[in-house]
């Protein structure tokens, strides 16, 4: 407990304390006594992506979950680890490799907690093929505003015993309580890694390579798409992880597959001898392998820096090329350069915005949106600067279900303590 | 109580004289769901054929303050889909179209009564599957699926139904129509699908459900591999997963289930053993191929006594059949049989079964195990003769002690036919107070009168009352914060 200082503001909202509770125990103390006195709480973890969703309605209290930060039990026969919340994923990861595992979530941000990760459903380019929070989250540990604990799921990665708060509380981004404990299904660290890699001209030829190669029996890890601006050409990486003789026939499958769906020149990566590569990108990176293990762990960053606009365009694959496309143009229109990334197997786009001031960028997030819904494709702002934030909603419309989800969060939090307004309509 | 006749009335005024059924006789049809031990007469079925029909009879159940419960097939074995007794049954049979394929980005979105084959039967010409498998895929419905959660033998590696579904249409039970999820990833808000799969059917009605179709793996192999005991095989499968490779499936069957499978349909498992392990895996062919080799050398370390490799999809087929007819093959060796259903942790094998070895033998009973061994899911089959004075009630306890076994291990008392009216008793046993209250807050959200499908999952049904306001203290008034907290 101390009290708070200038950069422990939340998008604007300056604390008045914060706290940093050990335990379940403690933490469930703190949030009684903040619901008592009626004070507006905000969870940080590693705080990387604390500008995350709407600035808070206002905030007197950070709940810093630093102090959370114990791997409490890792059953590794069982694939299976329950860990604290203030645990750096990248610390996971570490913990995990001796055993040959990993948790299958690869989000871009180093200083990650895992409480974080979940709360904001952070992933990463391995989506594709290990899914994503929900998918790996078998139990959680939470606490309520009023300091009620409870738990759902458990330690078996098979169990339909009660509700599943824990997809309730993946993504909810601290609007419902505050995670204290993650139980996750683990994955066996691959032995090998290859990758195939094209150039593409336009993002109808990348939409079609992307088609042919989800339609073939190639089980790729991640389909990555980077493309610079609408000037240049974009680069494909397809990424394969598995045993040695496995991966380098995908790979190779690959180029001639890529080549068939018109997109020529595809390179083939490989790390050499079989079993050289690593878990790089999931392991803390580790520089273990060749040259096809430095290109998978230099997949997934960020399209913007801190400071600048990102947005975030969920389509499916094949709203992929229309959404790119519909990005680059509404940014030319604003007088903006648009750089993208995309999990093109899974059609997650993302764009960074550079150039224009406060005004023009609102704009082009409204511009975009209104350009993108026919197509049934949200837009999210992922990080931007204050002055955009307070121009434009994070989120955009949610659909008919937002009186639902509004009774969600007014029977978690009656009293509309945990990080007020950050969340879709105003929760 | 509501005036039934008026009930009658309106349902009919809303279905139609063929989407209401009245009569008492025909009324017993719909008594109970797999489990037929609870039985229950609804005071009335309806069988819609469309949302705005659901719609309808939610909103007349909903007026009229009559509880109601969904059911699709009936094939549940927890009486998840057990009537009310003054309350409407709504049976989702009716709506049966798959009203959209769509390959590119994978997914199909059906209506609820949609039978779980179907969709890969729809999609397998072009090279696609709908992946959750469970043994009664031939008749269950999508609906009863997604209430369920229910899960299938190729679970282990691609995941439950809550994994594949990723939107949905439901009727609240204020027949109120809202849409979840959809066919794009991550939708912001909160994760209401995700609530909603395995919630039996306490918060809703799903009329419209978008499904993840996966594509065809280039390569399956199949094994089975006979051990001496349960216990051997289930150490062959800590081999295998200690090697890294997650296979598409893997089951156990001991002597007891084989020997009713085996007189149900023939699939020529080896004499004398003790168990069989199945052992599927599937993938790119290279990958594929080299595994499948280190799995049939791992199975003899664990010093499997024969190795049988499926030659071909028929016989593949066979292996597959034995053990997904095992539940009702059983039935051919004891006149009465209860199927149980509890979760340990994978490695707790050994520790559980000699467990239920001892208990059914202290009680004179027979169990024969089937189980998902790759996920610890345990289904002990436990046989009795209901004719014999005193048998059921000890069955009935030894079900119960092999889940307090199973909890005591770490585990679950349902890995995939739900708690519904059958084990909700048992809940206490796994969660606290607290985090029953804490789960029916979301049931408060959706139903704040408890009248979807009530008296399931929950031991004790919370009134939802009203939900408090906001607090007066403000914190500009409170100027002791850091003292205070
Ligand atoms: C709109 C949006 C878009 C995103 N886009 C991407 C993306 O494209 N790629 C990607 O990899 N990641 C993305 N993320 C995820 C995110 O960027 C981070 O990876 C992750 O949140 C970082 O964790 P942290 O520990 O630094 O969390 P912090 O930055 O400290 O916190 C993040 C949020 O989670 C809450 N929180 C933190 N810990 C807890 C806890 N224990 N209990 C409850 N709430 C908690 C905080 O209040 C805050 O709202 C996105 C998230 C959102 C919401
Ligand atoms: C021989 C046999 C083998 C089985 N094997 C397996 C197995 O391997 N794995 C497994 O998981 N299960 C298995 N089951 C159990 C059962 O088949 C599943 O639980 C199945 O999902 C139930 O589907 P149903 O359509 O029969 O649902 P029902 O029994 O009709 O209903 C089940 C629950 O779903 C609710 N419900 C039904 N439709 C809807 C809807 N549209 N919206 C909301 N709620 C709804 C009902 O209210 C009820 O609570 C087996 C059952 C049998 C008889």
């Amino acid at each position: 407990m101390r009290e708070a200082g200038p950069t422990d503001a939340v998008d604007g909202a300056q604390p008045r304390a914060v706290v940093s509770p050990s335990s379940t125990t403690e933490t469930a103390e703190v949030l009684r006594a903040a619901y008592e006195g009626g004070f507006r709480t905000v969870v940080r973890g590693g705080g990387s992506k604390l500008g995350l969703g709407n600035p808070p309605a206002g905030v007197d209290l950070v709940l810093s979950t630093e102090r959370l930060g114990r791997v409490l039990e890792h059953a590794a026969g069982d694939l299976v680890v329950r860990v604290e919340a203030g645990v750096r994923l990248a610390d996971l990861q570490a913990a995990l490799a001796p055993a040959g595992q990993l948790l299958g979530l690869d989000p871009p941000e180093a200083r990650a907690t895992v409480g974080g990760v979940v709360a904001a459903n952070a992933s990463g380019p391995r989506r594709l093929r290990y899914g994503t929070v929900r998918d790996l989250l078998i139990g959680i540990t939470v606490v309520l505003a009023d300091g009620t604990v409870a738990h759902s799921g458990g330690k078996v990665v098979k169990n339909v015993a009660g509700y599943d708060l824990g997809k309730l509380f993946a993504g909810s981004l601290g609007t419902l309580g505050v995670i204290v404990e993650a139980i996750f299904r683990l994955h066996p660290a691959p032995a090998a890694t290859a990758v195939a890699t094209a150039e593409v001209a336009a993002p109808g030829q990348a939409g079609s390579a992307v088609r042919a190669l989800l339609a073939s029996a190639l089980v790729p890890s991640a389909i990555e798409l980077d493309w610079p601006g609408p000037d240049g050409p974009g680069t494909l990486t397809v990424l394969f992880e598995g045993i040695g003789p496995g991966v380098d026939a995908q790979a190779a499958n690959t180029a001639r597959l890529l080549a068939d769906a018109g997109t020529p020149g595809a390179r083939v990566l490989l790390d050499g001898e079989p079993g050289q590569g690593g878990e790089a990108g999931l392991g803390g990176g580790a520089d273990r392998g060749g040259e096809a293990t430095r290109a998978a762990a230099a997949l997934g960053a960020l399209p913007w820096e801190a400071g600048q606009l990102g947005v975030k365009v969920a389509t499916g694959p094949s709203g992929l090329p229309g959404a790119l496309a519909t990005v680059w143009e509404v940014a030319a229109a604003h007088g903006l350069a648009a750089r993208a990334t995309a999990h093109a197997g899974t059609g997650v786009l993302r764009a960074g915005l550079d150039g224009g001031d406060a005004t023009t960028l609102a704009a082009f997030v409204n511009g975009a949106r209104e350009r993108l819904a026919p197509a049934q494709a949200g837009l999210v702002v992922a990080e931007a600067p204050l002055e955009v934030k307070q121009g434009v909603d994070a989120w955009g419309p949610v659909g008919d279900a937002l009186p639902l989800m509004r009774k969600v969060k007014q029977r978690f939090d009656p009293s509309g303590l945990l990080s007020p307004g950050r969340f879709v309509g105003g929760i | 109580m509501v005036d039934r006749q008026r009930l009658i009335e309106r349902m009919r005024a809303v279905l139609g004289p063929g989407g209401v059924i009245a009569e008492r006789n025909q009324l017993r049809t719909y008594e109970c769901d797999g489990l037929a031990a609870f039985r229950v007469v609804p005071a009335l079925v309806v069988l819609p054929e469309t949302t705005e029909q659901v719609q309808g009879a939610v909103r007349v159940c909903h007026e009229e303050g009559v509880p109601f419960v969904a059911r699709g097939s009936g094939t549940g074995l927890s009486g998840g889909a057990l009537p009310v007794s003054d309350g409407v049954l709504i049976v989702l049979s009716r709506m049966r179209r798959i009203l959209e394929i769509d390959y590119d980005d994978q997914r199909a979105v059906v209506e609820p009564g949609v039978i779980n084959l179907w969709v890969t039967k729809e999609v397998a010409p072009r090279g696609y599957y709908y992946a959750p498998d469970p043994s009664s895929q031939l008749i269950c419905s999508i609906g009863g699926n997604v209430a369920e959660n229910s899960g299938g033998a190729h679970c282990l590696k691609y995941g439950f139904t809550t994994n594949h579904v990723t939107g949905l249409e439901i009727v609240l039970p204020d027949g109120d129509l809202v849409h979840l999820g959809g066919k794009a990833p991550d939708p912001p808000g909160y994760d209401l699908v995700g609530a909603f799969v395995g919630s039996e059917g306490t918060l809703g009605i799903a009329t419209k459900v978008t499904l993840r179709l996966l594509r065809k793996p280039e390569a399956v192999r199949t094994l089975m591999a006979a051990f001496e005991s349960a216990d051997a095989a289930g150490d062959a499968v800590s081999k295998i997963i200690a090697a890294g490779i997650v296979p598409a499936a893997v089951e156990i069957m001991d002597a007891l289930a084989m020997e009713a499978a085996e007189a149900a349909v023939h699939v020529h498992y080896p004499e004398g053993a003790g168990a069989v392990l199945i052992v599927e895996l599937d993938g790119p062919e290279a990958e594929c191929t080299h595994q499948f080799e280190e799995v049939e050398r791992l199975c003899q370390e664990a010093g499997s006594t024969t190795i049988q490799i499926a030659e071909d999809d028929d016989q593949r087929a066979l292996f597959w059949k034995g053990r997904k007819s095992a539940f009702a093959a059983v039935g051919r060796i004891s006149p009465d049989y209860y199927v149980q259903d509890g979760v340990i942790p994978r490695t707790a094998l050994g520790a559980v079964l000699r467990e239920i070895a001892d208990m059914a033998e202290e009680r004179g009973l027979r169990v024969a195990n089937v189980f998902h061994a790759g996920d610890g899911n345990l289904h002990p089959l436990v046989l009795y003769d209901g004719d014999v004075e005193g048998e059921e009630e000890r069955a009935e306890e030894l079900a119960a002690k092999i889940l307090f076994a199973c909890l005591a291990l770490g585990g679950s008392i349902t890995g995939e036919h739900g708690v519904g009216a059958d084990k909700k008793k048992y809940m206490p046993k796994q969660f606290t107070a607290d985090d029953l209250d804490v789960m029916q807050l979301l049931r408060c959200a959706f139903d704040p009168d408890g009248r979807c499908n009530p008296g399931k999952v929950f031991p004790t049904p919370r009134l939802c009352g009203e939900t408090p306001g906001k607090r007066h203290v403000h914190p500009a008034e409170q100027p002791g914060l850091v003292e205070a907290v």
